[in-house]
């Protein structure tokens, strides 16, 4: 048990855990102080100055966002002195900010912003000067804009702490201090993995991801392009906090009606082309497993900035890799192949976008030649949950009042085992309601697996297979990864048995749902509510794994004939290299 | 191994120019030998004597004898009357101004600080002896109490509450470290000690690890300091060889080393969690606090940092014992404090002085008045963080409290002389422009507030100030004050409040006359030819870059003050003193 202190805050009287700090509990009497650098998923920077308070008995003032409530304080966290100093910070920030936010991809979205409008600042109290430093949308996938950022610190902390990436990092001192990765090169030289989770972090419009939305609208006014569309299993479960939903609300079937009235052709769903994944990638396991060609533990490959980050990092873990394509690539090709062919549409036409929560997807669209499967470039277009957000807005369509509608066949039917792949461990989850039957031949009697759902970075857990026992771990977050793969090169090193028969990484803490293009201000909470969002979709399906969807079984009959066959090789799988952490 | 009857110490006290001592050095070992005195007087290039701008000074002990302004011929008389029949020679003697106390300083100039043996022979080390074989650790701290040290480094917090914490905090590795970042502008002393008496510090560090409990401590010093960086760690490794650092310290249970680490320059890793980080390998910014590094320090276990000066007092505190220390200075400043005197005044240098000193005595009767003979118009002490006290004030007493109750600080010991000559707005907009290039960039009220408030002095020394410029200096220096993350930012804005505070009338002719009064501010200066005075030479003409002296030989020149470009090439080049800068 914690200990705990008794404070006052405002007067009031409040106990909370020792260790508690004054901006936590402040909000429990109803005060949320305002703050620029404190992001409830990052611990405390103490950069931007803004959380000021003022402690009884003392004259200095102390900053809410780091400092511990302790045993018989008693704060006031405003007062016209307190709130004087605020505004002048405000007011320090702005001078050295451009007021170009009418133009701004944060614009009504900035936390900045937010706060000026707060606090009543409609004239400029300090002379404007904005540092000499250009933007650097080299990475094809985030833009940085180093004037447009405030120093908070965040897309650091998140960067070098959470993602053990270290692409990002302060230069510079004084004034001239920027953000930018070490030795002043670009971010697409730099080891960056395009996860965005600095875009999903940044207060202002310093880090955005690049806005491609010009690109659907041009197709989608195009004659010739026949535009599909696929939805991420992630995506349903965010898009609704730009609208005003209650958290996690899954909202599939007014994304199928939305995409159509934007004028998509067909609307497909990323969750059928996980259940191919799963087809191949639980096939995959049950040959390593049984044949023992290749070697165990078996990792997944479906996240591009994991898989980004192991090409970087660890080469040596390639041989463990799924060669299976992630599901928008699949469906990507699927679309230019079978969808094609099937409905007697020239492949050439098809223009498809995917909507996804990761701003990594924008990179793996032309990661390699393999990406061009169909003949054609699979995938056009991806665009973040935050991008499709404005694109409703610009079309004036009323989100929250749309009809449900069904997506299109024949890429879009799913089973629940497809729509958890947004969550962390739902890979894993649902290969293994696969690989079961793959392995056995019988059937699970339940299918969840709640060892590998929630938020513990690795979870490790051992599942009984006809006897068997394999052992997985689900890492998410990057910064989690070192262990996992540490267990497994020391095993090797050392001749031992392998520590894991199957492996799933997600870069994003939480999975895609807490994916780097999903909407601002995650937080735990936030990522356990989208999660419960998409196992309820599970739970709500009559058919829970992917192997028994009638549509992936028609797919096979009728195109791929079977897992692993040459087609399926050829359009669905693909291959990986180690590429230098730095590009110089 | 030979014994000495007699030493020798020199320095060049005339910091300005080049150190001349080694020929001196060389020159005097060489009369030495024909003397056949070789054997017998050892001679030392020593890091201070306690006397400045005096040209070479020799000190000759045990006699106790100074001579200064020695000339190379001067050495067969030094050597005949005072070397061999201990005779002063009075024409040369000098004596070290009075009213100074030195604690500190007590051995700097006069033992060889790369002689560890020289340091023992003036009880060095009996302090840690003392501490080790007779006392507990919690009596360490109880005597430090009772000496009520405050820190030196410049926030004046109690030593022995430092120690007291970390010592409280059950840990299964502690460290000690010894803040050696000087980097005050113009400040010395710590250097002075590291170089004149790096035992002592080390002394210190010991006995602070043994009252917290540590085994390892740190040296933090400044790269830009190589003599003190070799002297320390020539001290550290002589203290290995005689059992004074490493395994069981003169027999005792207690083991502690000691390690260098180099500051690579920037000021404010002399801020606890910044040279932490920096230790750490980190980008040296500060963090917040609590935890306080006594707690929650290097590699996150507890550290207590001392400044130079501070270690060097404790050996003294043991030696002495805590009571006997406290006996000098003010009821809440106890010691003696050195200064770093520099500026406008005629003996510039260390001086160590008790606290409760006034500022006069220091600059009048041990610094001499000002060296222009001008005026004093303000003292300037605490370096950047602190701020200028006017003449007016000279009489208060030196401590912590009184320089703070006139809003300035102790600081590091810091002290710049101004007189009439000098602009307080123009002392304030360098202070300022130092703190601004010294910031670490971390938190935006000390980046951004600094840099705007020193773009609006910028403003008003180039005669473009408005008269709301100071409330908007006021405004922006309180949200610094009260807003930023460390004492760099808190404090970074006192040396623009302090001249307001005194000298707001000045800040105003600035402004709405466009007048520098001290014609410091070359922007402002305004050039006229005064007719009667002027021989037409037309030098001026030649020299202006702007072409804005027109005229000729026959009709004589005028400035145009429209184009002049205020460079005072004219000023300097005119030979009659015809032309008048206002």
């Amino acid at each position: 048990m914690p200990k705990v202190v008794k404070a006052k805050i405002n007067g009031i009287l409040l106990r909370v855990a020792e260790g508690t700090t004054i901006l936590e509990a402040a909000r429990s009497v109803q005060i949320k102080i305002p703050t620029l650098c404190k992001h409830p998923d990052l611990p405390a920077s103490a950069a931007c100055g803004i959380c000021i308070v003022k402690a009884k008995g003392s004259n200095k003032m102390l900053r809410a966002c780091c400092t511990p409530l302790e045993e018989g304080m008693e704060i006031i966290t405003h007062d016209p002195e307190i709130v004087e100093i605020r505004r002048t910070v405000i007011e320090l920030i702005l001078s050295n900010h451009p007021n170009d936010c009418l133009k701004c991809g944060r614009n009504n979205n900035c936390e900045l912003q937010k706060l000026t409008a707060d606090f009543g600042i409609t004239e400029e109290q300090f002379p404007q000067f904005l540092r000499d430093l250009p933007k650097d949308s080299s990475t094809g996938t985030i833009v940085l804009d180093p004037q447009k950022c405030i120093l908070c610190g965040r897309c650091v902390e998140v960067c070098q702490n959470n993602q053990d990436v270290w692409a990002l990092s302060f230069l510079d001192r004084g004034i001239k201090t920027h953000i930018s990765p070490a030795g002043q090169i670009q971010l697409g030289e730099s080891p960056c993995v395009r996860c965005g989770q600095c875009s999903a972090h940044c207060p202002t419009g310093a880090i955005v991801e690049k806005d491609e939305t010009g690109k659907v609208w041009e197709a989608l006014r195009s004659e010739d392009k026949y535009c599909v569309v696929q939805i991420a299993p992630a995506v349903r479960v965010a898009i609704g906090e730009a609208f005003g939903f209650p958290m996690g609300a899954n909202l599939t079937k007014k994304l199928y009606a939305l995409l159509r009235r934007l004028g998509f052709k067909a609307v497909f769903d990323t969750s059928f082309s996980a259940d191919v994944t799963i087809m191949e990638e639980a096939s995959e396991f049950e040959e390593r497993l049984l044949s023992g060609k290749k070697p165990l533990p078996l990792i997944t490959s479906c996240c591009p900035s994991w898989v980004d980050f192991m090409e970087k990092f660890h080469p040596d873990m390639i041989e463990h890799f799924s060669s299976c394509k992630s599901p928008h690539e699949i469906l990507g090709v699927l679309s230019k192949t079978y969808y094609a062919k099937k409905n007697n549409i020239d492949p050439a036409k098809i223009f498809n976008v995917s909507i996804m929560p990761c701003t990594a997807k924008k990179y793996e669209i032309t990661r390699s030649d393999e990406m061009f499967a169909s003949g054609y470039q699979d995938v056009d277009v991806s665009l973040t949950t935050r991008e499709l957000a404005r694109m409703i807005k610009q079309a004036g369509i009323d989100f929250t009042t749309l009809p449900d509608e069904e997506c299109d066949s024949i890429l879009g039917e799913y089973a629940g085992a497809g729509v958890i792949f947004g969550a962390t461990g739902g890979v894993m989850e649902a290969a293994l309601r696969s690989a079961y039957n793959f392995i056995t031949g019988k059937e699970l009697g339940t299918v969840e697996f709640e060892n590998v759902r929630g938020l513990k970075g690795v979870k490790e857990s051992e599942v009984d297979v006809d006897g068997k026992k394999i052992k997985i771990a689900v890492a998410h977050g990057l910064g989690n990864v070192e262990y996992v793969l540490g267990r497994i090169r020391q095993a090797k090193a050392q001749g031992k048995e392998m520590p894991y028969h199957f492996v799933e990484v997600m870069a994003c803490p939480g999975g895609c749902v807490g994916g780097g293009g999903q909407p601002y201000m995650v937080t735990d909470e936030l990522r356990i509510k989208r999660a419960e969002g998409l196992y309820q979709d599970d739970s709500d399906k009559q058919i829970r794994c992917s192997h028994q969807n009638p549509y992936i079984k028609r797919l096979y009959e009728e195109f791929l004939e079977k897992p692993l066959s040459e087609r399926s090789e050829k359009l669905l799988h693909t291959h990986y290299k180690g590429r230098p952490v730095y590009r110089r | 191994m030979a014994v000495y009857t007699k030493t020798v110490l020199l320095k060049d006290t005339n910091l300005a120019q080049e150190d001349r001592t080694r020929d001196f050095y060389t020159t005097f070992l060489q009369k030495l030998g024909e003397s056949s005195l070789s054997e017998l007087v050892q001679v030392v290039r020593a890091a201070d004597v306690g006397v400045y701008n005096q040209g070479v000074v020799i000190k000759i002990m045990p006699d106790n004898i100074m001579y200064a302004q020695v000339k190379d011929s001067d050495i067969p008389r030094i050597i005949d009357a005072t070397i061999k029949e201990g005779t002063p020679l009075a024409d040369l003697q000098v004596k070290r101004a009075g009213k100074q106390l030195r604690i500190v300083l007590r051995n700097c100039g006069t033992i060889d600080p790369e002689n560890i043996r020289d340091y023992i022979g003036v009880d060095g080390y009996l302090a840690l002896k003392k501490v080790l074989l007779e006392m507990t650790p919690e009596k360490v701290i109880e005597e430090m109490k009772k000496s009520g040290l405050r820190g030196r480094g410049g926030a004046g917090f109690p030593t022995w509450m430092k120690w007291k914490f970390a010592r409280a905090v059950a840990a299964d590795e502690k460290y000690v470290i010894c803040n050696g970042d000087e980097g005050d502008p113009g400040a010395y002393m710590d250097r002075s000690v590291l170089e004149g008496d790096p035992h002592s510090v080390i002394e210190g560090m010991v006995i602070a690890g043994f009252a917290i409990g540590a085994a390892k401590g740190y040296f933090y010093i400044r790269a830009e300091y190589p003599l003190a960086v070799e002297r320390i760690q020539k001290a550290i490794e002589d203290a290995r060889s005689c059992g004074l650092l490493g395994k069981n310290i003169l027999g005792s249970h207690f083991s502690f080393d000691l390690e260098v680490r180099l500051g690579a320059g920037a000021f404010v890793c002399g801020e606890e969690t910044a040279l932490i980080a920096s230790i750490e390998g980190k980008r040296g910014t500060p963090r917040p606090r609590p935890p306080y590094p006594s707690v929650k320090g290097l590699w996150g276990k507890p550290t207590v940092i001392n400044n130079v000066e501070t270690l060097a007092n404790i050996p003294y505190i043991f030696l002495k014992g805590g009571d006997h220390f406290a006996k000098v200075g003010t009821a809440t400043s106890k010691g003696t404090k050195v200064f770093a005197v520099t500026g406008k005044v005629r003996n510039s240098g260390l001086v160590e002085v008790p606290m409760g000193i006034t500022l006069r005595e220091i600059v009048y009767d041990i610094c001499g008045g000002t060296s222009s003979g001008k005026q004093l118009k303000a003292v300037q002490t605490g370096g950047p963080s602190g701020g200028v006290i006017p003449a007016e004030y000279l009489d208060t007493p030196v401590d912590y409290d009184n320089l703070q109750k006139l809003g300035s600080i102790m600081g590091s010991g810091g002290m710049i002389i101004m007189d009439e000559d000098d602009c307080l707005v123009d002392i304030a907009k360098f202070y300022l422009g130092f703190c601004v290039e010294e910031s670490c960039g971390k938190c935006s009220p000390c980046r951004i507030g600094g840099t705007q408030m020193l773009r609006v002095l910028e403003r008003i020394t180039e005669g473009k100030g408005r008269i709301e410029d100071l409330a908007m200096l006021k405004r922006i220096a309180f949200a610094m004050q009260k807003a930023s993350l460390c004492a760099l930012g808190q404090t970074a804005a006192n040396p623009v409040l302090s001249t307001i505070r005194y000298f707001e009338a000045e800040y105003k002719e600035h402004i709405l006359n466009k007048k520098c009064p001290s014609h410091k501010c070359s922007k402002l200066a305004s050039y006229t030819i005064i007719q009667d005075k002027c021989k037409k030479c037309g030098m001026c003409q030649k020299q202006c870059p702007a072409g804005a002296i027109p005229g000729s030989r026959e009709d004589g020149y005028t400035i145009k003050q429209d184009k002049c470009v205020k460079c005072g090439q004219c000023f300097e080049a005119c030979k009659f003193k015809a032309i008048l800068k206002e």
